[in-house]
């Protein structure tokens, strides 16, 4: 039952085939069995989640049939849960109790969802393997040498290793979709101010956006059904109607237009990533659909442009982060000066302290327009790309990485971990929804397409890659990782 | 563009980060490396393209002046490494 | 060598909305420390501002009234600094795109003189909070409660001269902003602060001289008296072949002295930026129009209204609309009595002279516009003469009857009963034969003493003009 998707199991609970307690504790047992091998939760919830399921086959029972009412699922740790230590993946909050809900949390929970934790993370989202977590690495349940993926790591381990029913994530650069790809599960980043941002720790506020993590893309539909929508605590929540995702699901893909950039089937792209893209493009043919190669001429640009806003933006939302009101603080400052030095030094990782001082160097005296100034002009040439692509075609395929997942400890330089997310990164510069779902599997580790849509065009996108899941079963693979149950 | 160790200590100083001088170096020349990739912009000329702060070709919302929030400073102040009477307490601030 | 001053003036003010700039925590003065910091103030992770249309529309209010551009489009930018009364790390302002451009006012001098300042900008941003710093075992106490308060930062044009015209400035946009209804303005209570920026030149030389920034000034006397104390200082140095360093000083009244605050900073490097959580802040047109049709009737309009409506010199038309709310009593004192003159009289002289004895505001007045009305209108109607009034006005302060009845219980109604003067003439007549005598003979000026000696008689009830009418008639005989 655990392996199932969240639609499956929806019918299961409302056919009665089992309780959401029952379905809860299962995921329960599964997280005490494995979890201390994926490390793929910080936080596990096991008093509340029985209580939430309980109450949710209460609703049940009174006629409550919400498609996520009992569906156990995983925050990542970025998002603030009232009572419920929230880390963001950082010694700076390795003790911060959060006294509200995200909002996202909120909507999960008035969806009659169960939480069953909160999930590992690399620290403030800052990293695309999972190495850069205060708690540790997550490991991929498809080769526990290997990385899951970051900075979503533990929520795509989970899904992957079923956890959980399906999980939250954010998507900086990347975040979502990468490591997604490497645990062959279906990631979604809708379009930036689609979902909101309140009370998800903020990384890069013009950037940032949260996303499903799930098994299939009707999951991520249902889900997006959920977190999508207006939201006034949030100035950059868009106010646009949310349309049903699941509606659109099923619509024939016929006649429909994909452009593949040239620039992301270039050096760098594996041969058996390059393979399994180049399958699932003839699959989508035989579905009616037409490829056209499209130019994204700024694309190779996006890396370089992302590294000044995004550190620009996280210096200043990292500011907080003193030892005043809450959070870590070191011991027995000798004064003012001291106390914010070493509770920063102390408190933040070597990757996180390394893009404050990258943001800081570009928003300095004499640097703001060779570098912040720069690469807002940068970001617009990126965004004009993809709005003079999307005027020959509907959406835009391509790999979501240029590799599976690698080992663990095999990328230490961080100018290389950075060009993880050359295929990923410009969608966040230009507010894009991207999804990136399983295309296949070379030398055992899964490898993950990318579909790319119009500003708030989630709804086809979804469409595009549900249709892929009802021809094709790679989305179905799973890790050898424990199986024996 | 290369950053040296006098740069690294300034733009730390400004973001109140200690770094100590064993690890100096390395700081320097992973910034270093950034900087090299990120220089790689300076390669197109956009002299006139309008910067874009926002992925969001929209405008602010405005918020009804009403006071919706009631105090939660006991709770709130569980939270704080040192508060006393109701203050967060810091290490005197000298102006 | 002879020099002269610059002064650029940018002053903070409070705006006093209900709830705070990005956030509904309540936003008013005095609360118990941290009551009104709520999780957004405390910048708590997660959390994003929401802004408060009704700073939009105060500053766009101040903008209009001041004659100034109007950002259509305003953005927010970050100001990155470390301070534990900053919970955020930055401060929300607006750097390149305030929301109000440039514009003036106009100042009256003491000797009536009338000289247009230039206000270069106003932006909306936040407040900090406060740092106590009693002893907490060595430690410094901080309170949040300001800590995201609107403030409207106005910025002078170097165009000030002296002290004088600083706290003419000074007073003219206090007058402005409370007329607006857009903040409190009390400088004792930081809803109105004020840096200075003074350089010296020699007089005539158009380069300017190295400014210093006096920071944090919180009343109009210490203002002037800063200013003068730092000219002179100035002045000191490069007479002395020294050099003005360009540098953020303080006022210490006790000494009467600006001392330099360089050890807080090393060079400050702010990093602003575009404030990614908040979008652009979009007015149009019709926006600012009907902000200007609600407008209230400011300072300057007014006087020339009072002169022109009420014949009112230029000097009590300055004093009577200073404040909206002196304004508005005085128009509702010659409103309601009819007589302005007398009116303005009234409340520029003896009421005025209460309330700074006092020092109680106009809208506390123990003596409210329509008692003072009634109180005109009884001398008019001469049931009393303007000098039992002052009497009458005395009782008023701390007597809260009816006028008619303080007048009534006192016995103070004037006597007009002719048969009753007469009495009092003829007792008079009878009392002074010399003075009586002189009068017949001519001599005018014993007619004042005559008619004084039976106001005496009368306790000053006795009409005047009646006694001075009697008098006359009986000595001619």
């Amino acid at each position: 039952m655990i392996e199932k998707t969240a639609a499956e199991l929806s019918q299961a609970l409302s056919s009665g085939e089992i309780s959401s307690v029952e379905l809860t504790q299962s995921y329960l047992d599964r997280i005490n069995k494995y979890n201390e091998e994926l490390n793929a939760f910080i936080t596990v919830c096991e008093e509340s989640a029985l209580a939430q399921a309980k109450a949710a086959d209460e609703k049940r029972a009174n006629g409550d049939a919400s498609p996520l009412l009992g569906i156990p699922l995983a925050h990542k740790d970025i998002f603030c849960t009232n009572g419920v230590t929230t880390t963001c993946g950082s010694r700076m909050l390795h003790n911060f109790v959060a006294p509200y809900d995200a909002t996202v949390v909120e909507n999960f929970s008035a969806a009659g969802a169960v939480m069953l934790g909160k999930t590992n993370m690399d620290e403030f989202a800052m990293g695309s393997s999972n190495e850069t977590s205060f708690f540790g690495p997550v490991k991929n349940p498809w080769d526990t040498t290997r990385v899951p993926g970051g900075s979503s790591g533990g929520s795509a381990a989970a899904v992957a290793a079923d956890l959980c029913a399906m999980a939250t994530g954010t998507d900086t650069g990347g975040s979502i979709r990468q490591p997604a790809a490497f645990c062959g599960i279906t990631g979604f980043k809708p379009s930036y101010g689609r979902v909101s941002r309140w009370g998800m720790i903020a990384f890069a506020s013009s950037l940032d956006q949260a996303g499903p993590l799930s098994k299939s893309a009707e999951d991520a539909a249902l889900m997006t059904n959920v977190m999508a929508g207006l939201d006034k605590k949030d100035s950059t929540s868009i106010d646009k109607a949310v349309e049903d995702y699941t509606a659109t699901l099923n619509d024939s893909l016929d006649g429909l237009r994909i452009g593949i950039p040239k620039q992301h089937f270039a050096e760098g792209l594996t041969a058996e990533v390059e393979q399994g893209i180049r399958d699932a493009l003839s699959e989508y043919e035989k579905l009616g659909a037409t490829v056209t190669e499209v130019d994204l001429p700024n694309n190779h640009l996006s890396v370089s442009a992302y590294y000044v806003v995004a550190p620009a933006e996280a210096s200043a939302n990292l500011s907080r982060y003193d030892g005043v009101r809450y959070g870590y603080r070191c011991e027995n400052p000798v004064d003012l000066e001291d106390m914010y030095k070493r509770t920063r030094s102390e408190g933040f990782g070597d990757e996180v302290k390394r893009r404050i001082l990258v943001g800081t160097y570009a928003l300095s005296a004499g640097y703001y327009d060779a570098y912040y100034r720069k690469a807002q002009k940068i970001r617009r040439l990126i965004k004009n790309d993809f709005v003079e692509a999307f005027r020959e075609v509907d959406v835009i395929i391509g790999p979501t990485s240029p590799h599976t997942a690698f080992e663990l400890g095999a990328k230490t330089d961080p100018v290389t971990m950075y060009l993880e997310d050359i295929y990923t990164i410009a969608v966040n510069l230009a507010g894009l929804p991207g999804i990136s779902i399983p295309a296949g599997i070379a030398n055992g580790l899964p490898l993950g397409m990318h579909i790319v849509g119009k500003d708030f065009g989630e709804a086809k996108i979804l469409n595009v890659a549900h249709q892929f899941q009802q021809h094709t079963d790679w989305h179905k693979q799973k890790p050898n990782f424990g199986q024996e149950d | 563009m290369a950053l040296d160790k006098s740069e690294v200590e300034k733009i730390a100083q400004l973001a109140r980060l200690h770094i100590s001088v064993a690890d100096a170096d390395e700081v320097a020349n992973r910034i270093t490396d950034i900087l090299a990739l990120i220089d790689q912009m300076q390669s197109v000329d956009t002299d006139a393209v309008e910067p874009m702060a926002h992925p969001l070709d929209v405008v602010q919302r405005l918020r009804a002046d009403e006071v919706t929030e009631t105090d939660h400073r006991d709770e709130l102040q569980t939270l704080a490494p040192e508060a006393q009477d109701g203050l967060y307490l810091v290490p005197k601030v000298i102006e | 060598m002879e020099w002269e001053s610059v002064i650029g003036l940018e002053v903070h003010v409070s705006l006093s909305t209900k709830s705070k700039l990005f956030s509904g925590t309540a936003s008013e003065f005095g609360a118990e420390p941290n009551t009104q910091a709520n999780i957004f103030d405390l910048a708590l992770p997660g959390t994003l501002p929401a802004f408060n249309e009704e700073a939009l529309k105060m500053a766009v209010r101040f903008g209009v009234a001041i004659g100034a551009e109007i950002g259509t489009r305003s953005v927010f930018d970050r100001k990155n600094y470390f301070y534990p009364d900053l919970p955020k790390g930055y401060q929300v302002t607006q750097l390149d795109f305030p929301t109000v451009g440039k514009g003036s006012l106009t100042i009256t001098l003491e000797d009536g003189s009338e000289k247009v300042i230039g206000v270069t900008r106003a932006h909306i941003e936040e407040n900090a909070g406060k740092s106590l710093h009693e002893e907490f075992s060595g430690q410094s106490g901080i309170d949040l409660n300001r800590a995201g308060e609107p403030l409207l930062e106005i910025v002078s044009e170097p165009e000030i001269t002296n002290a004088e015209e600083a706290v003419a400035y000074l007073k003219k946009l206090h007058s402005i902003v409370r007329y607006l209804d857009i903040s409190d303005a009390i400088m004792a209570q930081g809803s109105m602060r004020c840096d200075v920026n003074v350089s010296i030149r020699p007089k005539g030389e158009t380069e300017l001289g190295t400014r210093t920034e006096i920071k944090n000034i919180n009343s109009f006397r210490f203002v002037e008296k800063a200013i003068h104390s730092e000219i002179l200082r100035q002045q000191e140095v490069i007479e002395d072949g020294g050099e003005i360093i360009q540098e953020t000083r303080r006022y210490d009244a006790n000494k009467d002295v600006t001392t330099s605050m360089r050890s807080k900073e090393v060079a400050n490097d702010y990093r602003y930026f575009p404030e990614p959580d908040l979008l652009p802040v979009v007015i149009d047109e019709s926006f600012i129009a009907s902000i200007k049709s609600e407008l209230p009737e400011l300072p300057d309009t007014k006087k020339a209204r009072f002169m022109d409506e009420f014949a009112l010199s230029s000097y009590d038309a300055g004093v009577l609309t200073a404040t909206r709310e002196m304004a508005e009593y005085f128009e509702e004192v010659a409103k309601s009595c009819g007589d302005a003159k007398l009116a303005a009289n009234w409340v520029t002289g003896d009421l005025l002279a209460l309330l700074n004895k006092n020092d109680i505001d106009i809208t506390d007045s123990p003596i409210q516009a329509q008692r003072l009305s009634t109180l005109i209108g009884r001398i008019k109607d001469n049931t009393i003469s303007g000098k039992i009034a002052k009497t009458v006005f005395e009782s008023m302060i701390d007597d809260s009857a009816d006028v008619d009845e303080i007048i009534e219980n006192k016995g103070l109604k004037q006597v007009t009963d002719t048969g009753e003067i007469e009495k009092l003439v003829d007792e008079v007549i009878s009392n002074n034969p010399d003075q009586v005598q002189q009068l017949k003979d001519g001599k005018e000026q014993v007619l004042g003493f005559l008619v004084g000696q039976a106001m005496k008689l009368s306790q000053g009830k006795a009409n005047p003009g009646q006694v001075n009418q009697l008098l006359r008639e009986k000595t001619k005989q």
